[in-house]
């Protein structure tokens, strides 16, 4: 069996999966026998190759994280909605509570230690515009599977992966599902 | 930016959290101005309000994946101040054991799976075999062990409270469980190896800085005040302690400063280009007082550390300032490796304390005041929550000043110098905008945290004309 190619990326999330992804400790050196890692926060490679299976850390937040969950959709064979914030949205999303501007005036402009305070562009040379409403992957393109956790259990991202890197659909037993908090 | 070009690094890898650079050429092709942009906001200063601030210690680890253990402490601490209690000694033990978990997984990451491949792979070497993965395939024994180091880190915090990352385990009034007999057992048998791993990272570096000695020494030099917090003589200190200041001499600018005042102290201005705002220390103003954090800064402003060992190491960090501070961004590095040091001895002195299996781990109290302000050092650096509430305990306020974030203005001006160093016109090398990004990978920022809000870190460097125009878009594949 040829190496697989393996993605991790990290839209608007806290790297924890990514951290619990880098808990399977000594078994990262098992996985990469089985895939090479082209793109991740963890290794160099600036562009998003085409891939067989990404795993996606985090919620749909700013126009950038659009475009790039449609770009990384059409170059990976198979899609990991990764953590709680990729399946559900999760923390992020209690932005939507306040609203956008509400939150952005807060940390920019209201803040105590603020001297002075202004919102930020939020476009042109450097940042990237936050959408109204933090969203789930699967709002956006569809997703194959769903690793739910805050962040998910190091040992379920292992079985899933030495899974997917084998051809195997992952059967996780029950008790493992419900592994996670 | 009027008659310049522009490099943009898009995104800026193996750091922790998402970022661009831009740099802007002037028109002989030289590097004029450098922008870092942290791209990403979440703003839990503002959906933090209206719930009680008892769940605070839980919600705010999600501010940040990779130190959740100092925003659960600072919140905590904050809880603590609101409820006006002093918590069991055992709890203060336990808690301080969690941290410097967290410290050592945290310091581990950053060496060996982020910048070792640059030091033993070589700064020009494959891109795509430059990380973890391409040290283990040619030093297999220092990634294992690089590993392994970070997983007793963070097998710390399992123990105490049966989760490696975003715990519950840390509450207002204490900890949630005591610590079990055989926990203890099983981590003091770690404390051998740990030494050594930290001993072996040490000594890799220690090489890398005498056979280049030059690039070492002239990479990010200049200096800016360092903050960090200590004791009442100045010791190390992560957990409590006072703030302290020095300047790029080494003279004391301001010392045992409560947490509590900070706003009298420190101030951020929002900038055009980045989500992550500048913070300075307020007496001097902006520029003049720009400052950093961290491993290098609270090495800096200590007299001295906790342990043996540690302490040896210092007085030869001491030793490269000539009496002045060690102002040198590569010295980063050397810094966290010392901490990394410090850490398993302070773990191990810990362990053996005898308190440290007592039940009493925590103490019940209700709101008792309007205000509290929670401080400790995260791994990159002092972390500052404080919040307010109503008579229902309900938060009024919450406002959070976040380790990397200090560090802002300072990686802006690391990433300048390198640039200026190493990139010269629009044509440049792959390897040399690696080290422009490296000059970000000494302050291993998190910019989860910074923006409360940043997610994930890689980097794009954009190349602009003297008229602002994108001449070259960088993003290696």
């Amino acid at each position: 069996m040829s190496k697989k190619k393996l993605a991790t990326v990290w839209l608007g999330g806290c790297s924890g999966c990514h951290m619990s992804l880098l808990d399977i400790d000594e078994r990262l050196l098992e996985v990469v026998k089985l895939a090479d890692i082209v793109k991740s926060p963890v290794v160099d490679g600036k562009d998003f190759p085409p891939v067989d299976i990404v795993l996606v850390e985090g919620a749909i937040s700013s126009e950038e994280h659009l475009s790039e969950i449609k770009h990384i959709r059409e170059n990976a064979k198979v899609l990991v909605a990764f953590g709680d914030c990729a399946v559900t949205s999760n923390v992020p999303s209690l932005r939507n509570l306040v609203g956008t501007e509400a939150a952005l005036r807060r940390a920019y402009v209201e803040a105590e230690s603020n001297v002075p305070g202004k919102l930020p562009p939020g476009d042109g040379l450097g940042v990237s515009p936050l959408l109204q409403k933090v969203m789930p992957i699967h709002q956006v393109v569809k997703v194959d599977y769903y690793l739910p956790g805050c962040p998910p259990d190091a040992d379920l991202i292992f079985e899933v992966l030495s899974a997917l890197l084998t051809d195997r659909v992952p059967d996780l037993p029950n008790e493992r599902k419900a592994a996670y908090g | 930016m009027a008659d310049s070009k522009i490099i943009k690094i898009n995104p800026v890898t193996r750091i922790e959290g998402h970022a661009k650079i831009s740099l802007f050429l002037d028109d002989q092709g030289g590097v004029s101005d450098a922008q870092f942009h942290v791209d990403e906001f979440r703003g839990f200063e503002k959906f933090c309000e209206g719930r009680l601030y008892t769940e605070m210690p839980v919600i705010t680890p999600r501010i940040c994946g990779i130190c959740p253990v100092s925003h659960s402490l600072a919140s905590a601490k904050a809880c603590d101040s609101i409820q006006r209690v002093a918590i069991p000694e055992t709890a203060v033990k336990l808690r301080r054991l969690i941290q410097l978990g967290q410290q050592l997984s945290s310091h581990a990451l950053s060496f060996f799976y982020l910048s070792a491949p640059d030091f033993l792979l070589g700064w020009d070497s494959d891109p795509a075999l430059r990380n973890v993965v391409g040290l283990a395939a040619k030093f297999p024994d220092v990634a294992r062990k690089g590993i392994r180091l970070r997983k007793f880190g963070q097998e710390i915090s399992q123990h105490l409270t049966g989760k490696k990352i975003h715990t519950d385990g840390v509450i207002a009034g204490g900890m949630t469980n005591p610590m079990r007999p055989e926990s203890r057992e099983t981590l003091l048998k770690w404390i051998p190896e740990a030494l050594e791993t930290s001993q072996i990272g040490l000594k890799l570096l220690k090489d890398y800085m005498v056979s280049h000695k030059e690039e070492v020494e002239t990479f990010a030099p200049s200096g800016t005040l360092h903050m960090g917090l200590v004791q009442a003589d100045g010791t190390h200190e992560l957990y409590d302690g006072k703030l302290r200041w020095v300047d790029a001499s080494g003279k004391i600018v301001k010392d045992q400063v409560n947490p509590a005042d900070y706003l009298n102290y420190i101030a951020e201005m929002p900038v055009d280009f980045s989500y992550l705002k500048y913070p300075y220390y307020k007496p001097l103003g902006y520029p003049e007082g720009i400052y950093r954090v961290g491993p290098l800064s609270r090495l800096n402003v200590a007299s001295k550390m906790k342990t043996p060992k540690a302490q040896a190491e210092f007085e030869a960090f001491k030793a490269l300032g000539h009496g002045r501070a060690v102002n040198g961004t590569f010295f980063y590095h050397y810094a966290r490796l010392i901490e990394t040091i410090a850490c398993v001895e302070e773990i191990e002195m810990l362990l053996s304390d005898k308190e440290i299996l007592s039940t009493d781990v925590h103490v019940v109290a209700s709101r008792n005041a309007l205000e509290g302000v929670g401080c400790c050092e995260a791994p990159r650096g002092t972390l500052f929550h404080h919040y307010k509430v109503d008579t229902h305990g309900q938060l009024l306020k919450v406002n959070l000043l976040i380790a990397t974030g200090q560090n802002n203005p300072s990686m802006n001006k690391s990433v300048l110098e390198v640039a200026r160093q190493y990139v010269k016109g629009a044509d440049v090398k792959e390897g040399a905008l690696n080290r422009v990004e490296a000059a970000i990978r000494c302050y291993d920022p998190c910019l989860s945290c910074s923006t409360h809000a940043l997610g994930s870190m890689p980097m794009v460097l954009k190349i602009h004309d003297h008229q602002g125009n994108l001449i070259r878009s960088v993003e290696r594949n």
